[in-house]
C-alpha cells in the first residue's frame, strides 16, 4: 500500500548513487521511474507529463554537489519543484472589508462539502468569529439535518435548509450583515460538473451573494477524473482554493496535484478524518512528500512538538547522535506512536517507513502487540545492545515471546534499518529540534 | 503554471477520456505501431485502468499485431474490448447471488466514506420492492449526523421498512435486530447500512467484523452478501480499499457508484482482474432507479464510448 511508491523512489536512488553525476542516461532512467510512481499516486497522465518534462532541464543543468549523492539531489529537485507547483506556504482564508465574509463550499457528490462546512465553522469560531452556517443542500435526503446536526454539535448557527438555494443564500447574507455575523459557510449540494443545470445554480448562487472565497472540496482518491471535475468547477465559479479531504487514510494523493496544476487555485486545507476538529492547513512540502512517498518529517515533527518533552527531546537527540538508541526505545517508539492517534496518518509521515515494513507492521495491532512482547523477552542489556543477540539467545527470546525465530530476525532487521534511518533523519535539517522527542 | 495551458485546452467538455482519445487515435496516422501502442497505453491510463492492466492490455493487442500484421482499427478495439471482458468475467451476473434457503436475504454494505453506500441500498430496495420483495432497512451507520434520517427517507421513499436506534447506538446491535426482525417479521431481504470508513482504520474494522459476526447469530448464513461500495471516480487507491476490507470481511461483490459523471471507473479492471470479486451493481445517478445489473460487455462499452 504505502510500499510501492516509496519503494520505487528508493529504487531509484540505489541506482544514481553509483554516478559520480548527473549525466543523461541516469536522470532519464529516474524520471522514467518518477513518471510511473507519480501515475501510480494518481496525479493526472497529462499533469505527470508536463511536470517530468519541466524537471528533466533542471536535472540536467543542476551542479553535481560533492556532499551529497546524485539521486538525492534528483529526488530534492524533484521535491522542490513540486512544492512550488502546488504554491508557496499554505494560504488560509483572506479576510477584508467590513461585511460578513461568505465561504462557498462545492464539490462533487459525497466529497466531503457538510463535514468540511462544519470544520470550517468550527476554525473560525475558535479563531473568535461569529459563523452562521447555512443549508442551501435541498435535495439530498437528510442533508439539512446532518449540517443541522453538525451545527449544535459546535454551537455554531445553522441558517436555511428550505426553499430555493439561491434564495436561502441571499437570505443567509442579509441576515448576517444584519446581526453583524463575520462568515458565513455556504454548504451546497453535491454535483456532477457537466450537469449544466446544477452548475448555473453555483452560477446563480455566486452572482446573488458574491462570495469572497469560493472553494472546491475534493475528495483527496479521487483518480485521473479529479482535472476535469476541477476544471469545469473553476470555469463556473472561478475558484479562490481548493480542499483535500479524506487523506486521513493511504492514498497517495495525487489529485492535489492535478487540480492545482488545472486551476491555479491553492489548495488552503485538507481534511484529515470524520471529526470535526480534523481540518488541517495545507502544507505544499507535506503532501509532496506523501505523493512521492519521501515521508512526511515535517508534519512529525510538528505533531511531536505538540506535546513534546524539551530536555527528554534533546537527550534523545543526544543519544541518537551517538547511536545510542537501543530497543527499549523502539518499543516506546512504537507505543507513543500509537497512542498518537490516527496510526496510519503517522506512519506515513515517516521517512521510509514502507522499506521498514513499518507500515504493514503498524497498522496490524497484532503485530505490534507480538513485537511488544520479543522486546520484553530480552534482557536490559540486551535492549541496550542488540548486537549480543546471537542465535541461542534469539531462540530464548522467541520461546520466552511466544513467537518464532524468523519474528525475532525480522525485528531485529527492522530495528537496524531504523536505527540507520534515524541517524540520517537526525543528521537532516530539521534545526535542533529531534522529530522523535516526543516519542520517547 | 503555464505548461498546463495544453492541458487545459485538451480537455476542455471532454466526458470520456478514453473513448474519445480512442476515436482521435483512429484519425491520426499513427504508422508506427509502436507509438499507437504508446498511445493507448496512455489513454488506458487516464481511464484509472493503472500501470499494471494497461499493460496487459497493450500486450494483448501487440500479440494481435504480431499475428495479423494487416490488423485495422476496428480489430485493434475489438481486441482492447476483449480483454477488458474477459478481466471482468470470471464473474458471475448480477442475479446469480445464492437466496439462502430461510429468508431473509441479509445483505451487508460498506465501503469508505461518501462513496454512495446509502443512497445505493435505497435503490437496490426499490428493486426489490418492484420485484414484489419484502425489505427492511438497518440503519447500522450510528455515526455519521443525520445518516439514520437519510435512511429512513429512502426507505420511505421506496416503501420499505425501516430499524433504527439513537444515532451514537451500538453499530452491531442494531444489525442484530434488524436481522431479527426481519425474521420474525417475514421481511425477504434485510440491506444494512453501515458508516463510511477508511479502509486504513484498525478499530473501524473490527467494528465491521463484529457487525458481521453478530448478524450471523441473528440468522444462519447471514450475512449472504457482503457488498462494497466503490465510487467511480476513484483511482488506484480502490484496489486498496477493496483488498483491506476483503481480507477483513470477504467482499461477495461490487457495486460502482458516480458512473454517471464522466469517470468510468476504469479501476474496476485491476480490482477485478486481481481480487477476482464480481462487480454486480452500477449506480448510474441519484434517483430511485438508477441502479443497473452489471455487464461486463455493457461496462466495457461505456468506459469505450466516445460520448
Ligand atoms: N475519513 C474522512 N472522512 C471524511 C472527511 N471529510 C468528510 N468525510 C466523510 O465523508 C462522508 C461524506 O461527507 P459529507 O460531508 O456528507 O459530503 P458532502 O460532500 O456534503 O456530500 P453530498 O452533500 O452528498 O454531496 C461522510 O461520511 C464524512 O464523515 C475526511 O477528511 N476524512
Ligand atoms: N451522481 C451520482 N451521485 C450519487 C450516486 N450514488 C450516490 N450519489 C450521491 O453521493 C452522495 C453520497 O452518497 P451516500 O449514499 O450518502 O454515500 P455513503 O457512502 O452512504 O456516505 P457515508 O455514509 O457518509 O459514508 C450523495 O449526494 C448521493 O446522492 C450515483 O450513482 N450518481
Ligand atoms: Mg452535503
Ligand atoms: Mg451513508
Amino acid at each position: 500500500m504505502f510500499s510501492s511508491l516509496a519503494a520505487k523512489l528508493d529504487g531509484i536512488l540505489k541506482k544514481l548513487q553509483g554516478h559520480g553525476k548527473l549525466d543523461e542516461r541516469t536522470v532519464d532512467e529516474a524520471l522514467r521511474e518518477l513518471r510511473l510512481a507519480l501515475l501510480e499516486a494518481d496525479v493526472n497522465y497529462r499533469v505527470v507529463k508536463d511536470f517530468v518534462a519541466s524537471i528533466r532541464p533542471k536535472a540536467l543543468s543542476e551542479q553535481v554537489l560533492a556532499s551529497i549523492t546524485p539521486g538525492h539531489q534528483v529526488a530534492w529537485i524533484v521535491h522542490q519543484e513540486m512544492v512550488r507547483l502546488l504554491g508557496g506556504e499554505s494560504a488560509p482564508i483572506h479576510w477584508s472589508g467590513i461585511d460578513p465574509m461568505v465561504i462557498m463550499l462545492a464539490g462533487l457528490q459525497g466529497s466531503g462539502k457538510t463535514t468540511t462546512a462544519a470544520k470550517l465553522a468550527l476554525l473560525l469560531k475558535r479563531q473568535q468569529r461569529r459563523v452562521l452556517l447555512v443549508a442551501a443542500d435541498v435535495y439530498r435526503p437528510a442533508a439539512v439535518a446532518q449540517l443541522r446536526t453538525l451545527s449544535s454539535q459546535i454551537g455554531v448557527d445553522c441558517d436555511g435548509g428550505e426553499g430555493d438555494p439561491v434564495a436561502i443564500c441571499s437570505a443567509a447574507a442579509v441576515r448576517a450583515r444584519r446581526e453583524v455575523y463575520d462568515a458565513v459557510v455556504l454548504d451546497t449540494a453535491g454535483r456532477l460538473h457537466i450537469d449544466s443545470e446544477m452548475m448555473e445554480e453555483l452560477a446563480r448562487i455566486v452572482a446573488a451573494v458574491s462570495p469572497k472565497e469560493r472553494l472546491l472540496v475534493a475528495d483527496g482518491m479521487t483518480g485521473q477524473d479529479a482535472v476535469k471535475t476541477a476544471q469545469e468547477f473553476h470555469a463556473t465559479l472561478s475558484l479562490t482554493g481548493i480542499i483535500l479531504t479524506k487523506l486521513d487514510g493511504d492514498a497517495r494523493g495525487g489529485a492535489a496535484l492535478s487540480v492545482r496544476a488545472v486551476t491555479g487555485a491553492p489548495i488552503k486545507f485538507v481534511g484529515v478524518g470524520e471529526k470535526l476538529q480534523d481540518l488541517e492547513p495545507f502544507h505544499p512540502s507535506r503532501i509532496a512528500s506523501r505523493i512521492l512517498g519521501m515521508g512526511d518529517v515535517l508534519s512529525l515533527v510538528e505533531k511531536a512538538r505538540a506535546q513534546a518533552d524539551e530536555e527528554k527531546a534533546t537527550e534523545m537527540q543526544r543519544r541518537l547522535r551517538r547511536g545510542e538508541l537501543g530497543l527499549s526505545d523502539f518499543l516506546d517508539q512504537l507505543r507513543q506512536v500509537k497512542k498518537m492517534g490516527s496510526l496510519e496518518q503517522l506512519v506515513s509521515m515517516i521517512p521510509g517507513a514502507s522499506k521498514l515494513g513499518l507500515a504493514d507492521a503498524q497498522v496490524d495491532e497484532g503485530g505490534l502487540a507480538r513485537m511488544e512482547a520479543i522486546i520484553l523477552s530480552m534482557t536490559k542489556e540486551e535492549r541496550a545492545r542488540p548486537v549480543l543477540i546471537n542465535g541461542s539467545r534469539r531462540k530464548r527470546i522467541a520461546r520466552g515471546s511466544g513467537t518464532t525465530v524468523q519474528e525475532v530476525n525480522r525485528l531485529l532487521r527492522e530495528f537496524e534499518a531504523m536505527q540507520k534511518m534515524m541517524k540520517r533523519v537526525g543528521g537532516a535539517k530539521l534545526g535542533h529540534r529531534f522529530p522523535f522527542g516526543r516519542l520517547q | 503554471m503555464k505548461a498546463f495551458t495544453r492541458l487545459k485546452a485538451g480537455l476542455a467538455k471532454t466526458r470520456n477520456v478514453l473513448g474519445q482519445g480512442l476515436q482521435l487515435l483512429r484519425s491520426s496516422s499513427a504508422e508506427n505501431r509502436q507509438e499507437l501502442l504508446d498511445e493507448l497505453e496512455e489513454l488506458l491510463i487516464q481511464a484509472d485502468v493503472g500501470i499494471q492492466t494497461a499493460g496487459i492490455i497493450r500486450d494483448d493487442v501487440s500479440a494481435y499485431f504480431a499475428v495479423h500484421p494487416g490488423a485495422t482499427w476496428d480489430d485493434v478495439l475489438g481486441i482492447v474490448r476483449a480483454s477488458m471482458v474477459r478481466m471482468l468475467s470470471a464473474v458471475p451476473p448480477a442475479e446469480a447471488a445464492i437466496l439462502p434457503p430461510i429468508p431473509p436475504e441479509v445483505v451487508l454494505v460498506i465501503g469508505v466514506n461518501g462513496g454512495g453506500k446509502t443512497t445505493t441500498i435505497g435503490k437496490l430496495a426499490y428493486r426489490h420492492v418492484q420485484a414484489g420483495r419484502r425489505v427492511l432497512l438497518g440503519a447500522a451507520d450510528t455515526f455519521r449526523a443525520a445518516a439514520v434520517e437519510q435512511l429512513a427517507i429512502w426507505a420511505d421513499r421506496v416503501g420499505a421498512d425501516l430499524l433504527a436506534q439513537k444515532s451514537g447506538a451500538d453499530p452491531a446491535s442494531v444489525a442484530f435486530d434488524a436481522v431479527a426482525a426481519g425474521r420474525s417479521r417475514g421481511n425477504d431481504v434485510v440491506i444494512l447500512d453501515t458508516a463510511g470508513r477508511l479502509h486504513t482504520k484498525v478499530n473501524l474494522m473490527q467494528e465491521l467484523l463484529k457487525i458481521q459476526r453478530v448478524v450471523g447469530k441473528a440468522h444462519e448464513g447471514a450475512p449472504h452478501e457482503v457488498l462494497l461500495v466503490v465510487d467511480a471516480t476513484m483511482g488506484q487507491n480502490a484496489i486498496a480499499q477493496a483488498r483491506q476490507f476483503h481480507q477483513s470481511l470477504g467482499i461477495t461483490g461490487i457495486v460502482v457508484s458516480k458512473l454517471d459523471g464522466t469517470a468510468k471507473g476504469g479501476v474496476v479492471l485491476p480490482l477485478a482482474r486481481e481480487l477476482g470479486l464480481p462487480v454486480r451493481w452500477l449506480g448510474v445517478g441519484e434517483g430511485l432507479d438508477d441502479l443497473e445489473p452489471f455487464e461486463a460487455g455493457a461496462f466495457v462499452d461505456a468506459l469505450l464510448s466516445a460520448d
